[in-house]
């Protein structure tokens, strides 16, 4: 039996008590953090939490050799993951291929950033459109740096039909976090060679530490916002197409957003 | 003089910069010497014998030159000073890499060549070297004594035997470059773009010399017969014949900018940059290009080379190419005699040496545009084929070591360093033994660190024998995959990329019409995404979204194979590489640097292999000169080194033998030849390009490097890299 559990936004008490109890119930625990993590906790505590110990997975034991899921032939195995199970591609992945090894599957689901984002800013679920992701730039060997123009596309289109577009931002074991601000200054680089328009004069949402105690919400527009001081990882950010008038009425009140854009929502 | 000097360099017009070139022992210190005394920037007792400008230890105790040097001298011509800029070059053939980063500083060349010896291999090689650079070539024949008082040939015969010579270096010169020995870059005689002599003892005769001076051809000849060269060189001096040969034949710096500019540098020739370097325009952004770096005990670390546009002074913010950081000039200098003087600022066609450049190494564009094209990178006609293993004899020195040599890697840009992952062997790759040996020594006498170094070993290539299907690499993630075949890359085209005619840098349409013109599919042609080594990278996909943001970490995975190829992780060499189909992720994400490169990577690996990954090994031209008597023992010393023998003539009562042997057997020739001939045979090597290992030993080689590099011993197989 193979579980996957979903353990929420910031620490180890976010986990569902049904995730707990299956936590603690199990055989083998495994967990991977290098698609999400939570921020506001560690390892050692989450052990200390469930009394079991955890086994971390590199992404090569995720998608390459994941020869640990044998195990859950014959064992009761958990797989931990931030945020909700599935999320990430990988994941639905790891399950087909537990399918294929005939190992029982089941999920257990927990709070995921996506739901977290609409609650803090205060934008509607059903409004938003293709989220994108924002990585690193990258320097080749031949000194080129390559700054990815796919989110300014997907922005594109979203804005095109009015729709938000949520913007995760790179984990990476090397360069580390991206911000806001950064994931904003690479927007507006490509907005200049492109010049299309996109980033023009629009709005954004930067979110930093979902879930935490002290999580901040901030919006402005897309040229100050890049200075805006989101203290530490994670952060996310939110581009949002046309506004709602209670969209921007929550943009004002709750995420401290510039009053002009109560003038633009419908 | 230094009035003269800062004054002359701000005139173009009054400008020549040399270089003097040739093969090994013709001659080119002892005059370069002598035209430094004759000029007055150097004392006559320092000149000559004493090889002034072969200053080093290593170089006195060798007695050939090593590192090239630059001077300057002012001489008078029609009563107008002009400002002289000399590169003595070395000969050797394992110091080749400086006569080639010298070329591109200069705009004309003395070619020297002994009257005994004539054109030898290497007279070629450096003379093909000034052509491809578009650097204008005078004749200087030295020695002319020699033939005289040594060999005893009469007038008539000397004068025979002169014109010869010169029939001969036009020859070369005319299949060369036809087009600019057309275009009058014939040597000549009678129009005075030859000059003969003696360096040793200082007189040296053209035509127009002997129309100034009234000594004519005869009355040299008597001169030397009777052993009074003193007199000669009193009437006839050695640097008035060559500097006003110099002066009236060779090109100024704006004339020969004009010209040589689309030669050097593919950017649009009719912007802004590209008009400012053909006119020399000292007010335009700067162009400089490094052709040299040398530490000076009190200045530090200083960078020579040619400024082609705009001007230098202290505190100048510039860019270096190949980096994103900005440096600030610090001093400015060109060359008095041998010394280096500071000046205010240096304006351009002048050859320059400044300090404060941090990011540049030799080869590197230093300029005031941001975004500037680059020079076309230097390259030098041979491959490093032999490398030694380098220890720091204290471990406490290892942080040291690494840092000397990537400084000396920054100086001399035909040595290769790389820093064996397996083993954790840093290597130093370069052009011969006699050429690592002399790098060793630096390392402990200037740089103070103690070194051992492993015995040589020979450098091998990988290449293929055939073209494959293509194959299928995947990401890691298995979200992207990519389809490449290989293919041998034909010779014509692999000369192409070696000699540098064809680069990315160049724009997209010149590059394809070159490769169509050897032969290549227009298809193909204009799909080039990369080069590297002799390889080459072609992208055939269509319209595959986000594959051009994804190219480079695609590239960059090439070049990792291209520099450790799946058999032995020697250099790849003659490859095509050629993407068929790709499909990607559509988030950036799940489509970085760890995902694409292993994919690109491990696809050009397996398909490698597929194609019967074979190795090369380099060879060397071997030339030997050998009484008839000993020359039994020569030719079974090379056959007994898999040598072949290319060609055998006699001269007299000696022997010349021409032949091919490969690197791996050629260790510890030096001493088996001179045993083998009683010590009586002159010999010299030129690199002899590659050649497939033959299959008999192949497998047994591989092997050795396998073992050597800490891989597995077996030979690897395509499905190590792929799923098939
Ligand atoms: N007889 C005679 N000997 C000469 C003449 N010019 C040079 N030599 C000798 O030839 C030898 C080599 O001279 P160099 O000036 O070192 O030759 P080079 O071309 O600079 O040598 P590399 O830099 O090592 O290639 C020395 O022994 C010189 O004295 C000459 O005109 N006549
Ligand atoms: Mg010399």
């Amino acid at each position: 039996m193979l579980t996957f559990i979903g353990l929420g936004l910031f620490d180890e008490h976010d986990i569902s008590l049904k995730g707990l109890e299956a936590v603690r119930a199990a055989d083998l625990v495994y967990a991977e953090f290098y698609t999400s993590c939570l921020m506001g906790t560690t390892p050692e505590k989450m052990e200390k939490l469930y009394g079991k110990e955890v086994h971390l997975l590199s992404r090569e034991d995720v998608e390459q050799q994941p020869d640990w899921l044998e195990e859950a032939k014959t064992k009761n195995v958990v797989f931990l993951t931030g945020g909700d199970t599935m999320v990430s591609t990988t994941h639905v992945d790891l399950r087909l291929r537990a399918k294929k090894l005939d190992i029982e599957t089941r999920l257990i689901h927990g709070a995921s950033i996506t739901s977290a984002v609409s609650g803090l800013t205060g934008l509607q679920n059903y409004r938003f459109g293709k989220s994108v992701s924002i990585p690193h730039p990258y320097e080749s060997k031949r000194g080129v740096l390559v700054i990815t123009e796919t989110p300014y596309d997907t922005l594109k289109q979203n804005s095109e039909l009015g729709l938000h577009t949520l913007v995760f931002l790179d984990i990476d074991k090397d360069k580390g976090y991206m911000t806001v601000n950064r994931a904003l200054e690479l927007l507006l680089e490509v907005e200049k060679r492109r010049g299309e328009g996109v980033m023009t004069h629009a709005v954004a949402v930067g979110i930093a530490r979902a879930g935490s105690k002290q999580p901040v919400v901030k919006a402005d527009y897309a040229e100050e916002l890049q200075n805006f001081d989101f203290g530490e990882a994670l952060h996310i950010l939110v581009i949002p197409g046309k506004l709602h008038f209670l969209e921007a009425e929550a943009l004002v009140e709750l995420a401290g957003g510039p009053v002009a854009i109560l003038e633009e929502a419908d | 003089m230094v009035e003269r000097v800062t004054t002359l360099m701000t005139d173009p017009k009054k400008i020549r910069n040399i270089g003097i070139v040739a093969h090994i022992d013709h001659g080119k210190t002892t005059l370069s010497d002598n035209l430094l005394a004759g000029a007055g920037m150097i004392s006559k007792e320092l000149a000559g014998r004493q090889l002034f400008m072969d200053s080093d230890e290593e170089e006195q105790q060798r007695g050939i030159t090593i590192d090239s040097s630059n001077v300057s001298m002012v001489h008078t011509y029609n009563d107008e000073d002009y400002l002289i800029n000399l590169i003595d070059t070395p000969g050797h053939v394992d110091f080749g890499g400086d006569v080639t980063r010298a070329m591109r500083a200069v705009d004309g060349a003395v070619v020297v060549v002994d009257a005994v010896e004539g054109t030898m291999p290497q007279t070629e090689t450096v003379l093909r070297q000034a052509l491809r650079e578009h650097v204008k070539p005078v004749l200087f024949i030295n020695k002319v004594d020699r033939l005289i008082n040594e060999l005893q040939v009469d007038a008539q015969e000397m004068q025979v035997r002169l014109g010869k010579l010169i029939d001969h270096v036009n020859k070369l010169i005319k299949n060369m470059n036809e087009e600019k020995f057309k275009a009058g870059w014939r040597v000549d005689a009678a129009n005075g773009t030859v000059a003969f002599g003696s360096a040793l003892y200082n007189w040296a005769i053209s035509v127009p010399m002997m129309q100034k001076t009234g000594i004519s051809f005869k009355d040299v000849y008597d001169y030397c017969k009777a052993e009074d060269m003193k007199v000669l060189a009193e009437k006839c001096p050695l640097h008035e014949s060559v500097l006003d040969m110099v002066i009236r034949y060779l090109p100024n710096p704006i004339e020969a900018q004009n010209d040589r500019v689309n030669v050097i540098w593919h950017g649009d020739g009719s912007s802004v940059i590209g008009k400012s370097m053909a006119e020399a325009d000292a007010d335009g952004d700067l162009a400089f290009m490094v052709t040299d770096i040398s530490m000076d005990p009190h200045a530090g670390e200083v960078a020579t080379g040619r400024l082609f546009s705009g001007s230098f002074y202290r505190g100048l913010e510039v860019y270096t190419s190949g980096t994103a950081k900005k440096s600030r000039v610090q001093q400015v200098g060109i060359f008095m005699g041998p010394e280096r003087l500071e000046v205010e600022r240096i304006p351009a066609g002048n050859i320059a040496a400044v300090t404060g450049l941090k990011e540049a190494f030799v080869g590197s564009t230093v300029t005031t545009l941001d975004g500037m094209i680059p020079f076309e990178s230097i390259r030098h006609v041979s491959e490093p084929v032999v490398t030694v293993a380098v220890e720091a004899k204290h471990t406490k020195d290892l942080p040291k070591l690494v840092e000397v040599l990537r400084q000396v890697a920054k100086e001399d840009p035909t040595l290769q360093i790389t820093l064996d992952e397996e083993t954790g062997e840093h290597l130093m790759a370069g052009m011969g033994e006699l050429h690592l040996e002399v790098i060793g020594h630096r390392i402990e006498r200037d740089k103070n660190v103690e070194i051992t170094t492993s015995q040589p070993i020979v450098v091998y290539r990988e290449t293929i024998k055939k073209k494959t299907d293509p194959v299928e690499g995947k990401s890691p993630n298995r979200h992207n995959r990519f389809y490449i075949y290989v293919e041998p890359l034909d010779d014509a085209t692999v000369e192409l990329v070696k000699s540098g005619d064809i680069s990315m840098r160049m724009p997209e349409l010149e590059r394809r019409e070159k490769l169509m013109a050897v032969g290549m599919d227009k298809d193909q042609a204009k799909k080039i995404a990369g080069i590297y080594g002799s390889n080459i990278f072609i992208d055939m996909t269509k319209g595959i979204q986000y594959l051009n943001e994804t190219m480079e970490l695609v590239l960059d995975g090439f070049e990792e194979v291209m520099k450790a190829g799946p058999l032995s992780r020697e250099p790849v060499a003659n490859v095509k590489c050629v993407l068929v189909d790709a499909k990607l992720h559509e988030d950036a994400i799940h489509r970085g640097p760890a995902q694409i490169i292993p994919a690109s990577r491990q696809a050009i690996q397996a398909s490698l292999l597929m194609a019967e990954d074979s190795l090369l090994e380099p060879y060397q031209k071997v030339f030997i000169q050998v009484p008839q008597l000993n020359m039994g023992g020569a030719t079974k010393e090379l056959q007994g080194r898999r040598g072949l023998i290319l060609n055998m003539t006699t001269e007299g009562d000696l022997a010349l033998i021409e032949s091919r042997v490969p690197v791996a057997e050629l260790f510890g020739f030096a001493g088996e030849i001179r045993s083998a001939t009683e010590g009586r045979a002159m010999w010299s090597t030129e690199f002899g390009g590659f050649e497939i290992v033959p299959t008999s030993i192949m497998v047994e080689i591989v092997a050795q490097i396998r073992e050597r590099k800490g891989l597995k011993k077996e030979l690897p197989k395509p499905s190590d890299f792929v799923g098939i």
